[in-house]
């Protein structure tokens, strides 16, 4: 656990020696609020809730999380260090978690920092604090299991453009699970309850409810399952792809 | 116990074998150089050791540990250098260094001291706050050396630890290698043949992904037909009598022109181990004819590379 603690200190140190990090949350925070107020209509629609905030997360978290987590492995296999990482006395399950939570904990970081927009809707009304509260730990949820797809298709290749192209594409039919443009064209083919199956896995129903203030343990059991499946995959990827 | 012991390795990626079945052992004291064409498996040999590649076949274990099924503890005995000594570009040299020094598990102010140790003696310390990308050649591979003896292992296994160096930084590297090759098991690559000359006790030829080779420097050159050569040189071009009569003595193979236009010197190939130098000078004596210089060589290995690799391909 000390060695996990090490890697994620190093990784997140990283990020605020570049400008990765100043970009990412200079542009999440300049979307996430244009989006708030152009797009979602926040003062038109006159309620003190977030909920205009909130609905967006999805479609942010799909180009911006990929484009954070393709270079995790990517990078690290085309300079040579991970060579070098893997050969001190670190285990794959460790680099791989130190990683990914480093990469969680700078998106908290980003999502914290839009804090004045519920200063903002505290000051203009009296909003359900609770229901932010619960959107915000969904929001997070949501961008662990995004940056574990991320981070798992980033451990496939050498270059960052296809591990964000894939992340992203992988990231879209996650989001877009249960809609039309995933199950329209075998929709009269499967079986109901594959469709089913497959229309629960749709990160939109899921963080839907979460982002309305009904966490319901079923969806924090549902993102977690997504983490854990992905960073095994990471997992084994890394361990495969490594030497090539 | 052996530091080092490696039986029957093998790797193949696909269709290719890239070592094909190399076993040695190495024990404390022991330089051991890796010399080999481009693609001879050095390289693949000490990803191996170091736990980074899994073998298709065969062991390996540092003091003891297997690096497959105890590579934890294998690498925590071990110093590697990746060829190319990389590193995270972004980071400050002594800030990278503070990161080994954490996951081999120093703390606070033990760990500030072992990376002031290892800064000190790859003499880091002028470039100690300044981002590794910036850094030239030389400052990088010594922040690759630093990372690797940081933690003081018993063994140590460098891949090309002088390619790229000026001759100053070269000799440095050596030195450095030098000095601790008393206490540990070493393992270097190289194809500069002159460094296994310089820091090697033990010099192993590999080629084709099989160990051609394995003796002291000293047998290698013992190996080139122009070991015990002498080289004579007169005023002039040397006569052509004496040249007959030179390879008309039994202790004498053959005698070579120097091969190059400038120089009128000549090789006198010996055979066996007979002191031709003797019958040289004492030929030249007799004859009256005045020598300007007169070595023995200790032997070719460039061209005992050359013999050793090109036979295997």
């Amino acid at each position: 656990m000390r060695t996990v603690g090490v890697i994620f200190r190093r990784e997140l140190a990283a990020y605020f020696t570049t400008p990765v990090a100043y970009v990412f949350i200079v542009i999440f925070l300049v979307l996430a609020g244009a989006l708030t107020f152009y797009v979602g209509n926040f003062f038109e629609r006159g309620q003190a809730d977030l909920q205009a905030f909130f609905d967006f997360h999805p479609w942010l978290y799909l180009f911006l999380i990929p484009a954070l987590s393709m270079r995790l492995w990517a990078e690290e296999r085309k300079s040579g260090s991970l060579e070098m990482l893997l050969t001190l006395p670190v285990t794959v399950p460790q680099a791989v978690l130190g990683k990914f939570l480093a990469a969680w904990v700078f998106v908290g970081i980003a999502l914290a920092l839009t804090v004045p927009l519920w200063l903002t809707v505290n000051y203009l009304g009296h909003p359900d604090n609770g229901v932010i509260l619960g959107g915000y730990v969904g929001s997070f949820l949501m961008a662990g299991a995004f940056l574990s797809i991320g981070a798992a298709c980033s451990a496939l290749s050498k270059s960052q453009v296809i591990a964000f192209v894939i992340s992203a594409a992988v990231c879209f039919l996650f989001i877009a699970m249960g809609s039309r443009i995933v199950l329209g064209p075998v929709q009269t083919v499967l079986p109901t309850w594959l469709l089913q199956t497959v229309t629960s896995l749709s990160f939109l129903d899921h963080f839907s409810g979460i982002a309305r203030g009904q966490v319901a343990f079923s969806d924090v059991i549902f993102f977690g399952s997504v983490m854990a499946l992905f960073l095994f995959a990471n997992t084994l990827l890394v361990e495969l792809k490594k030497a090539d | 116990m052996h530091l080092i012991e490696i039986e029957g390795l093998a790797k193949s990626f696909g269709p290719i074998e890239a070592v094909r079945g190399v076993s040695f052992s190495v024990n404390r004291g022991e330089v051991l150089g890796f010399l080999g064409p481009n693609g001879a498996g050095k390289s693949t040999t000490m990803k191996m050791l170091a736990g980074f590649l899994t073998p298709t076949a065969g062991w390996a274990r540092i003091c003891g540990h297997d690096v497959v099924t105890d590579g934890l503890a294998a690498r925590r005995r071990l110093g590697y250098l990746p060829e190319g000594a990389p590193a995270y570009p972004d980071m400050a040299a002594g800030d990278f260094l503070m990161f080994i020094a954490r996951i081999r598990g120093y703390r606070g102010a033990e760990a500030r001291r072992v990376v002031a140790d290892a800064v000190a003696r790859v003499e880091l310390g002028a470039v100690f706050n300044q981002p590794i990308e910036t850094l030239s050649k030389g400052f990088k591979r010594r922040v690759g050396l630093a990372q690797a003896l940081l933690h003081d292992p018993d063994v140590l296994i460098l891949d090309e630890p002088t390619d790229g160096l000026d001759p100053n930084q070269k000799h440095h590297v050596r030195e450095l290698i030098a000095g601790m090759a008393q206490t540990k098991a070493i393992i270097i690559s190289t194809h500069i043949l002159e460094e296994v000359d310089a820091v090697c006790t033990r010099a192993m030829v590999i080629a084709g992904g099989r160990v051609l080779v394995d003796g002291t420097p000293a047998e290698l050159e013992a190996r080139s037909p122009y070991h015990h050569a002498v080289y004579v040189r007169t005023i002039g071009a040397v006569p052509d009598v004496i040249i007959a009569e030179l390879t008309a003595l039994p202790q004498v193979r053959r005698v070579e022109p120097s091969g190059r236009a400038d120089d009128p010197g000549v090789y006198v190939l010996p055979s066996g181990d007979a002191d031709t130098a003797a019958y040289v000078r004492h030929l030249f004596g007799l004859r009256g004819v005045t020598v300007a210089e007169l070595r023995v060589e200790r032997g070719r290995l460039d061209g005992v590379f050359r013999d050793i690799t090109q036979a295997a391909a």
